[in-house]
């Protein structure tokens, strides 16, 4: 059909990120899409400077395979276990080397990309009094507001990534996107982005998008391409799909305490993989049974027919 | 309400984690924490506050979990809850705009006005401990209308000095914290595995309130990097009832991963 942007991951990433990019991978521990980070690290890219609002494992293993210059965060760690062992082996002693950083809150974060998807020159928001964030971050600064009551705010610049790559359950070929549970910033983050790729479980046809078009969170307009992955976003999880994988972030927190130890395991589970369904093989069907949970149909509505 | 535990029948986190929840009486939205807070705020919902709305930064509004939830963006959290929001309309309509009525904060340090850092520990261009940062904690110690902390108490938690202020407590001066105009003003209480506090109306500052059983001030003391205020009716906290230990047990945790 017209307007397919279907591609294979390797191809989105070797088009569409390159050295030097601003690259956003977003995700609120719902859809987070480690087979591009993997594909990032297969490629090599270099000098990346990385947003997201929670750093988690899949960019400790970016930030561990050396692909980044910088990180743009609001919270840095691996959510229910614990610390980010190659990331902070890079701030704390510049090990392998430095890891430049620019930190701000969770809202801050957001209205970061809300200001770039609504080409607005900052945001304000009620956070930062009395806070030292302000003091390490420069970007982030008061003013007044212009109008009677002279409330201070804090303002945050406009994030537009060069790239961002946002997973979601389903997409039709042309990028119009669905996702249900945990929306995090995907919406926000794609529309901020100046190059987006979709990565889906599953593509589907265009007509069971427009059978519920209230569940379309990025219309393809802003999406320059779509990659069909299942189990994309493993050890994060995709509603409905598969569970967390919360084992692996358990065994992470072992694997990335020695960068020897870390590097064995790019080596095993991205370097001598070609592909993320490689990884899906790899790990056998019986993990991936064990991740899936039992169903639990949503309601239907009635839109109606207005013929 | 059932009979006592007898015979200090239970461990120091499970009489935190009780005397935590039942400050959560008479609470309505309420922003939950992964964790300890997790554990409490559950088990308020299923003893002293059932209309308790359990809001996660995640994005979702009245959650009715399942399992323990093993992150704040755990599924469970989702399937069967009042609403799912996008983060933005979370902390814009929700926590910005006041109708949190509770959060709860965790900490590295915190100081005796309830000023917390959890950012790093040292100094913040060559730190010691790269710390997680604010996440949300910043815009929660700032809007939402109480604060609770729950944390375990230590030396190296409870210090005279922060080495970063991520969240804004009280300031020590009233006067200033009542111009201030945000609705939180510092954390109203704080509840370790040694007693519970809360913090002056004149002074904003940590002041003993009760003693968990069997612990002394020395203790209390020996525990924290200054010399705290206590309360002039410094009590006992009661002790956890038998179905408070049977909910954290058998439903809440299991496995005693927070609860040991």
């Amino acid at each position: 059909m017209s307007g397919s942007k279907t591609t294979t991951m390797k191809d989105a990433i070797a088009e569409l990120v390159r050295d030097g990019d601003t690259v956003a991978i977003e995700g609120f521990t719902h859809l987070i899409c480690f087979a591009a980070g993997h594909e990032i690290i297969r490629q090599r890219r270099r000098d990346l400077t990385l947003c997201r609002m929670t750093p988690d494992v899949v960019y400790d293993q970016m930030i561990g395979a050396g692909v980044a210059r910088k990180l743009v965060f609001s919270w840095l760690g691996n959510p229910g276990v614990g610390s980010l062992h190659a990331i902070r082996r890079r701030i704390e002693s510049a090990d392998p080397e430095p890891l430049e950083i620019e930190e701000y809150s969770h809202f801050g974060m957001v209205c970061r990309y809300v200001a770039g998807a609504s080409n607005l020159p900052f945001f304000p928001i009620r956070s930062y009094y009395e806070s030292d964030i302000p003091s390490v971050n420069p970007n982030i600064r008061a003013i007044r507001s212009p109008y009677e009551d002279d409330t201070e705010v804090y303002v945050v610049p406009p994030l537009r990534p060069d790239v961002t790559i946002v997973a979601v359950q389903r997409a039709d070929p042309s990028g119009n996107a669905q996702i249900w549970g945990l929306l995090g910033c995907q919406k926000e983050a794609a529309f901020a982005g100046k190059r987006v790729i979709v990565v889906c479980e599953e593509v589907v046809d265009e007509a069971k998008v427009r059978r519920d078009p209230n569940r379309t969170i990025i219309p393809g307009v802003v999406v320059d391409a779509v990659v069909e992955q299942p189990f994309a976003c493993h050890p994060s999880f995709a509603q409905g799909y598969y569970d967390r994988d919360n084992d692996f972030y358990l065994k992470w927190d072992e694997i990335a305490r020695e960068p020897e130890t870390l590097e064995t395991w790019l080596r095993e589970w991205v370097y001598d993989l070609g592909t993320h369904d490689d990884y899906i093989e790899k790990m056998g069907a019986a993990h991936w049974d064990g991740l899936k949970p039992e169903p639990m149909m949503s309601g239907e509505v009635n839109y109606g027919r207005y013929a | 309400m059932s009979a006592q535990a007898t015979d200090l029948g239970y461990s120091k986190s499970e009489i935190m984690i009780a005397a935590s929840a039942r400050q959560l009486a008479d609470e309505r939205n309420c922003f939950v924490g992964v964790g300890l807070p997790n554990i409490v705020c559950n088990l308020a919902q299923r003893t002293i506050s059932p209309n308790l709305q359990l809001v996660y930064e995640s994005g979702v509004f009245g959650a009715r979990p399942e399992r323990l939830p093993l992150s704040i963006g755990d599924p469970t959290l989702v399937s069967g809850s009042a609403a799912v929001t996008s983060m933005f309309e979370l902390f814009a309509y929700y926590l910005q705009a006041g109708l949190i009525d509770v959060a709860f904060l965790g900490a590295a340090q915190i100081d005796r006005f309830g000023n917390i850092n959890t950012t790093v520990i040292g100094d913040y261009a060559k730190p010691k401990v790269r710390l997680p940062g604010s996440g949300g904690a910043c815009e929660i110690a700032i809007n939402a209308r109480k604060v609770f902390v729950i944390m375990r108490q230590g030396t190296r938690s409870f210090v005279d000095e922060l080495h970063f202020r991520t969240s804004p407590g009280h300031s020590g001066d009233p006067e200033h914290d009542a111009k201030r105009g945000w609705w939180g003003s510092g954390p109203t209480s704080v509840v370790t595995d040694l007693g519970t506090y809360f913090f002056g109306e004149r002074s904003g500052e940590m002041t003993l309130a009760t003693l968990h059983p069997g612990v002394t001030i020395d203790e209390v003391r020996e525990n924290m990097g200054w010399d705290p205020k206590v309360a002039d009716d410094l009590g006992v906290t009661p002790a956890p009832t038998v179905e408070e230990l049977r909910l954290i047990r058998e439903d809440l945790d299991p496995g005693g991963v927070y609860t040991k």
